[in-house]
């Protein structure tokens, strides 16, 4: 049996931020991420998930290569990210879209900030063209091609900023809360076209996030609590659990509290329940029964 | 609206001018400019003039855009002529008071007013046919052969282009810590000049903070996006010359050269 190598393996990871007074000396240092392990099988849609100051950025910019690990290991489909001569090819593996999206877009026309990326490593003129098309209709921006990015909304010019990544063909791409600047037309743009991605190009999506809409999609959910992993398995089972939620200071998703609601004053309804239409199908099947009885 | 705002002067159209290649254009607005200060005679500015004529119509750019440029710098022009009238020293022609209009004074101003029109005017044809982001890819190939002086040209190409993207957005950002300023009480359009100044702190200094917030959000979506300086970079639109651009480089040789033998060796026209 083959056995797939994880795209990304974290081994016992810890991350310090050291603050310093002006002269220099340590005033005090933050552990932001406190040994994680965590896997990342290729082709999987992972959420992380966690209140701010929880660390799931600071755990994010590892996968990147942005941040070194103070101990332990971060691995990118198989490669250490403290070799430094491995550092573009796992940049190149692992594509990175930042929160801001005006801060990320370099170039002044879409089409040319989407070919930075193959710019960089040093791609063909001919096969950039390319690059760029693929990536612009993938994420649905094709026909904005021409605009310059500060006439887009800012769910189109978070997807510009996929694209960009795209456009580099990265085995995973690490979302870092993507939509946190966006209205809610906007983040549901944006969340499907990463789904998209994730499901018809088959790119490992590695989404940060503390919406909690955002995570029902995903094969399986980190929640982060001051930088340990506090829970992880499939949305069912997270959202199974709305006390220890609550705890970690994480909304869960209306439905999912309503169903909650209802079973705790004696509903006898499932746990777990994430979208309308199952719990509208759970209340259906309850008057069934109550109508046979 | 501050979202409309257009950078620099880019006047969209067609032409056989807005496809030149930018490194031509570069090469003519300099050539254009070293033409007037060789000539010293009146035929030489009037081939100076036609030759800008010419150009101004291949361009398909409409003559009153072409003189917009000049309503920012009509004080300076008659400063010029002013000083150059009044205060350089030669054959008396009229005297009023203390000051003395000379014969070279006139001759001086006439021809530096023509110079400076001409150079406004000559330079705008440039910025007017080339979008900025044209202009930076042109400078950064036509200025190539300096990075073997360790000049690093691709670097301040990219700070270059960087920052023309950024006007919009920081625009954008002052209006908006404006309005939270005002909203607060402040006024940014009363009392005189200095308290003007003063008043101007409140804005600039969020401005600086966020601008620099900015640049290091920039910088390491870069790195993210693997970049990491002009080596072994490749471009998605590369520059190359075609024909056309050949031809103009032979027009400007022509010209360059009518412009010396004519405004300068055959002594004929002097102006005055």
């Amino acid at each position: 049996m083959v056995i797939k190598m994880e795209i990304i393996k974290t081994e016992d990871l810890v991350f310090d931020y050291i603050r310093r007074d002006e002269e220099g000396n340590v005033e005090g240092i933050t552990t932001a991420v406190d040994h994680v392990d965590l896997q990342v099988k290729p082709g999987d849609f992972i959420a992380i998930l966690g209140h701010n100051g929880s660390g799931k950025s600071t755990l994010a910019k590892h996968f990147n290569a942005i941040l070194m690990p103070t101990e332990g290991t971060v691995r990118v489909d198989g490669m250490d990210t403290e070799d430094a001569d491995k550092l573009w090819d796992i940049r190149q593996r692992a594509g990175m879209v930042f929160q801001n999206p005006d801060n990320q877009i370099i170039g002044q026309v879409v089409e040319e900030d989407v070919g930075f990326g193959p710019e960089n490593m040093g791609v063909p003129t001919r096969e950039i063209w390319e690059r760029v098309e693929e990536s612009l209709k993938a994420v649905g921006m094709y026909e904005f091609r021409k605009y310059a990015p500060n006439k887009l909304s800012g769910g189109q010019k978070q997807r510009v900023s996929i694209a960009g990544v795209l456009a580099m063909h990265p085995k995973c791409i690490v979302l870092d809360e993507p939509t946190a600047m966006l209205d809610p037309g906007g983040r549901k743009e944006v969340i499907r076209a990463v789904r998209a991605l994730n499901d018809v190009e088959g790119v490992t999506v590695i989404l940060i996030t503390h919406y909690m809409e955002e995570i029902i999609h995903a094969d399986k959910v980190f929640v982060m609590d001051s930088g340990k992993i506090a829970m992880q398995g499939t949305p069912r089972e997270i959202f199974s659990q709305v006390e220890k939620l609550k705890e970690l200071r994480l909304d869960v998703p209306k439905v999912t509290l309503l169903a909650y609601e209802l079973q705790k004053s004696g509903l006898p309804l499932p746990s777990g329940i994430l979208t309308g239409k199952e719990l509208v199908d759970a209340l259906g099947g309850q008057l069934r029964n109550r109508g046979n009885q | 609206m501050i979202r409309d705002i257009t950078l620099g002067q880019y006047y969209q159209t067609d032409s056989v001018v807005h496809r030149l290649d930018p490194r031509v254009k570069l090469m003519a607005t300099l050539v254009f400019i070293c033409s007037l200060f060789v000539v010293e005679q009146a035929a030489g500015y009037i081939i100076a003039v036609l030759f800008l004529a010419f150009a101004i119509k291949m361009s398909n750019v409409p003559f009153q855009f072409m003189v917009r440029g000049m309503r920012a710098i009509l004080f300076l022009l008659v400063i010029t002529f002013v000083f150059n009238i009044f205060l350089t020293p030669g054959e008396a022609v009229v005297s009023v008071w203390k000051l003395t209009v000379t014969r070279e004074g006139i001759s001086m101003a006439i021809k530096m007013a023509v110079r400076l029109s001409l150079l406004i005017i000559g330079s705008s044809v440039m910025t007017l046919t080339t979008t900025p982001n044209n202009l930076t890819d042109g400078l950064e190939k036509a200025l190539r052969p300096l990075q073997k002086l360790h000049v690093p040209v691709h670097e301040i190409a990219m700070m270059m282009s960087i920052a023309l993207r950024f006007i919009p957005i920081l625009l954008e950002e002052t209006d908006k810590i404006m309005k939270a300023q005002m909203a607060r009480g402040a006024s940014f359009d009363e009392g005189n000049l200095l308290q003007k100044a003063k008043s101007m702190v409140p804005l600039l200094v969020p401005l600086f903070i966020s601008a620099f917030r900015r640049a290091n959000d920039l910088a390491m979506a870069m790195e993210a996006r693997c970049y990491r300086g002009g080596d072994g970079r490749t471009k998605m639109k590369p520059l190359h010359y075609e024909k056309r651009d050949y031809v103009t480089y032979l027009i400007l040789a022509v010209y360059f050269a009518v412009c010396i033998v004519v405004g300068r060796v055959i002594s004929w026209g002097k102006i005055l």
